[in-house]
């Protein structure tokens, strides 16, 4: 049964209020003073017990970034930002060595993650119908609230299999090497602004390797959790598949209700060798700020895959409901032989949110193929860019991409843009791009409600139905969960 | 019952219903006929609540409450269903679950509880059935790429699950088959009671071999201009509207 059928049953479940993710956790805290500069990366070093070479990293990538620049070209405005004001570590007071099982997490700290749904504890979801999915609906999850890890569940079970998920610290004392070989690689220390400082002050994240011919044997995520007054986050994500490979990675985050503006700047790379899959999901809920336009996250992230190997396959799926600010490309750069590059994007805005979102596709290796679907939805006075770049090489002989771009307007105070680059330098590549803006339509409204909708579920109905491409492409638990979020997110949009 | 009084509407300031007085007691079933452009599907539309039209004098009521008053989802939860003339399309949004969505809504403001995606299936394979549709109407997206009879038979399932207390037909009739004029009239049949009633809008009298109405109402040009028993369907078919034309002129 498509999930879909769920829909309006969980948004009468949920609160009239807004966002409600919006609550804060009192936790004793271990914060970094304000402000930016070669000392405090070397706190955050020392703090997480890194090798001399990782902080040499740090610190090249520091030295990049105070000679870029913020980029100016995406359609989005805030006020400066001023790097100085904020903190660049903040985490959970505990014993210096960290909890070794969930009985020795804060029961504060778990107490929150129940509250935010995400279960700690090691037992399955039984969000399917079906029993004897059961085993498959196992979802190993990595919490990180504020600048660390706090727990990370079904170690165990995966190690058995030779899957690797850990936070990315421990990765970097634990398994150097691997880390070594590939942090950077994808997403270069000094690719752009926001990665260069991620690159020099990032503080946890989470770190996946999925060995050769194993197909990983149960989801991963990890909830990112902003909790601490002006601190920036900086997660970095870092995923490996080698040959023949397989693993379904989800991610989620929330942050409090906040008058200021938050800064979040994460960093994810994908390494897909041949024959490799990845499929990673976002589902995006950070707080977008109140109905006036005050607070909220600025969520500037730079999530890259690299497709090295032949028949390899990346695949991006993100709804993206919350923030103040959106400024976000998951991208795929195609470099094996027949690759396949796939984005599904769903972005909605409200009220005075800003999203400038899409995706880049790098066609390298001969016979690669993208995909893009994009479905963007805006409401209120915000405003919502598809940005999308396919880029064909020379080596890129029938290559193939597909867009389809749709974009829906509630209202008419909000703006809808679409800007798709397309270069092309192999002249047997295949581009096409498809585009529509539509509105909900009064008579689609009206034989809801002649129906008996209220005019709010008619809008969640026809809403999800514009997504539903992108819907079904999440895995269950996390389509029901993008469900409730797209009607929560777009309550008072109409009428 | 349904009692519509001196009921005069606009669309864009230009006045299209010019003062209808009609009532439909509990149990019967009504007949609008009369020619395309009189105001027909804009009576039901006024009905049932939609936004583009003003109502510029009288009153409707349903059972005593003024309906006119009422968002169109709490005409609906009252008992008011309308057929549209044309079914609007809903791409994405899987029929069996807007059903269900429906369905769950308007037995919420029962009182009653809500149903489950398996108990819902059952009925409205049953419903299906009894309206020899096809199961996969159910899957696919609402009135999506639908025949035109098959959006009107999705119709008339949509009402036999919502089992309304007022339904308004709106040339549910048109572009059906044979075969599925008579299921669409059982089905109305099906439902008629002490506890229902409906106006039946149509061009045909074949319907009303099948589903004959307790009387017959001719608007034209905005105005009921006359009434009389099932006969007058009959008359009409032979006669046309020209003599009722040329009175009113
Ligand atoms: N948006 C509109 N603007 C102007 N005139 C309109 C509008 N909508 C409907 N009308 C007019 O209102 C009149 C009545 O239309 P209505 O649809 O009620 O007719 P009808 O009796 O149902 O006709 P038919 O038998 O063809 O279905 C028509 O002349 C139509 O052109
Ligand atoms: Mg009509």
């Amino acid at each position: 049964m498509a999930a879909d059928t769920e829909t309006l049953d969980t948004v009468q479940s949920v609160t009239q209020s807004g966002y409600k993710w919006g609550f804060e956790t009192d936790i004793e805290m271990d914060i970094a003073p304000k402000g930016l500069n070669e000392d405090i990366i070397r706190l955050i070093s020392s703090r997480k017990q890194e090798p001399e070479w990782m902080l040499a990293w740090r610190l090249k990538a520091f030295a990049a970034w105070q000679a870029m620049q913020e980029p100016q070209w995406a359609r989005v405005e805030h006020p400066p930002i001023d790097y100085q004001e904020l903190h660049y570590y903040a985490a959970p007071k505990k014993k210096s060595d960290g909890p070794k099982s969930l009985d020795e997490v804060d029961p504060a700290l778990l107490a929150m993650y129940e509250k935010l749904g995400i279960p700690l504890k090691e037992r399955a979801i039984l969000a399917g119908v079906d029993p004897d999915s059961v085993e498959n609906r196992q979802v190993a999850v990595d919490a990180v609230f504020d600048s660390v890890s706090v727990a990370t569940t079904f170690q165990e079970t995966l190690r058995k299999a030779g899957v690797i998920f850990c936070p990315i610290s421990e990765a970097i004392r634990e398994y150097p090497d691997l880390v070594q070989q590939y942090l950077g690689t994808v997403v270069p220390v000094g690719d752009n602004f926001f990665a260069a400082l991620n690159s020099a002050v990032f503080t946890d994240g989470s770190f996946v390797f999925i060995p050769r011919g194993v197909r990983c044997p149960m989801e991963l995520s990890t909830y990112f959790r902003i909790n601490t007054r002006n601190t920036g986050q900086f997660e970095r994500t870092l995923i490996i598949a080698e040959e023949r490979s397989y693993v379904s990675y989800l991610e989620g985050c929330t942050a409090p209700q906040r008058d200021e503006n938050q800064l979040h700047a994460a960093v994810v790379e994908l390494v897909a060798m041949d024959d490799a899959q990845i499929k990673y999901s976002t589902v995006q809920n950070w707080y977008p700020g109140d109905a006036e336009g005050k607070g909220g996250i600025y969520n500037f992230v730079t999530k890259r895959g690299a497709c090295r190997g032949a028949r390899s396959k990346i695949s991006w799926t993100q709804v993206e409901t919350g923030s103040a600010i959106t400024w976000k490309y998951p991208s795929c750069v195609l470099q094996g032989e027949d690759s396949v590059g796939e984005f599904y994007s769903v972005a909605v805005t409200n009220s005075h949110q800003q999203a400038d979102t899409g995706t880049k596709m790098i066609h390298v290796g001969r016979g690669s193929r993208s995909t893009i679907v994009s479905k963007g939805i805006s409401a209120g006075k915000s405003n919502n860019t598809y940005r999308g770049l396919v880029r064909m090489l020379p080596g890129a002989a029938n290559a193939r991409n597909y867009t389809q771009c749709d974009s829906l307007l509630i209202g008419d105070q909000c703006g809808a843009h679409t800007v798709p680059y397309i270069e092309s330098r192999n002249p047997t590549a295949k581009v096409e791009h498809e585009a529509t803006t539509s509105k909900i339509a009064e008579d689609q409204l009206f034989y809801c409600r002649q129906r008996g909708l209220s005019e709010e579920d008619a809008v969640g109905l026809i809403v999800n139905g514009f997504c539903k491409d992108v819907l079904k492409e999440l895995p269950m638990e996390f389509a029901v969960e993008a469900q409730k979020l797209l009607a929560v997110s777009l309550e008072g949009s109409v009428g | 019952m349904l009692e519509i009084r001196g009921l005069a509407a606009a669309i864009n300031e230009k006045p299209i219903l010019k003062g209808i007085d009609l009532t439909v007691p509990d149990g019967e079933v009504h007949a609008i006929m009369g020619p395309n452009g009189s105001g027909k599907s804009t009576l039901g539309y006024v009905l049932s609540g939609r936004e583009d039209y003003a109502v510029t004098a009288g009153s409707a009521t349903f059972n005593g409450i003024d309906l006119l008053d009422m968002e169109p989802e709490a005409r609906a939860a009252a008992g008011l269903f309308l057929a549209f003339q044309a079914p609007i399309e809903l791409p994405g949004v899987n029929n069996a679950n807007f059903l269900r969505t429906a369905l769950n809504a308007i037995r919420r403001s029962r009182g009653e509880s809500e149903l489950d995606a398996v108990q819902f299936l059952k009925l409205a394979r049953a419903e299906a059935k009894r309206l020899a549709m096809p199961d996969d109407m159910l899957k696919r997206n609402v009135n999506v790429g639908f025949s035109g009879g098959e959006k009107k038979r999705n119709e008339v399932l949509q009402m036999a699950l919502l089992r309304p207390k007022l339904a308004i037909l709106d040339e549910t009739d048109s572009g059906l088959d044979i075969d599925a004029l008579k299921i669409v009239a059982d089905g109305v049949n099906a439902l008629r009671g002490p506890e229902f009633s409906a106006l039946v809008i149509t061009h045909h009298q074949r319907l009303l071999d099948h589903l004959v109405p307790n009387r017959v109402h001719v608007l034209l040009n905005g105005q009921i201009v006359r009434s009389g028993g099932p006969e007058l369907a009959k008359e009409l078919e032979k006669r046309g509207y020209g003599d009722l034309i040329a009175e009113a002129a």
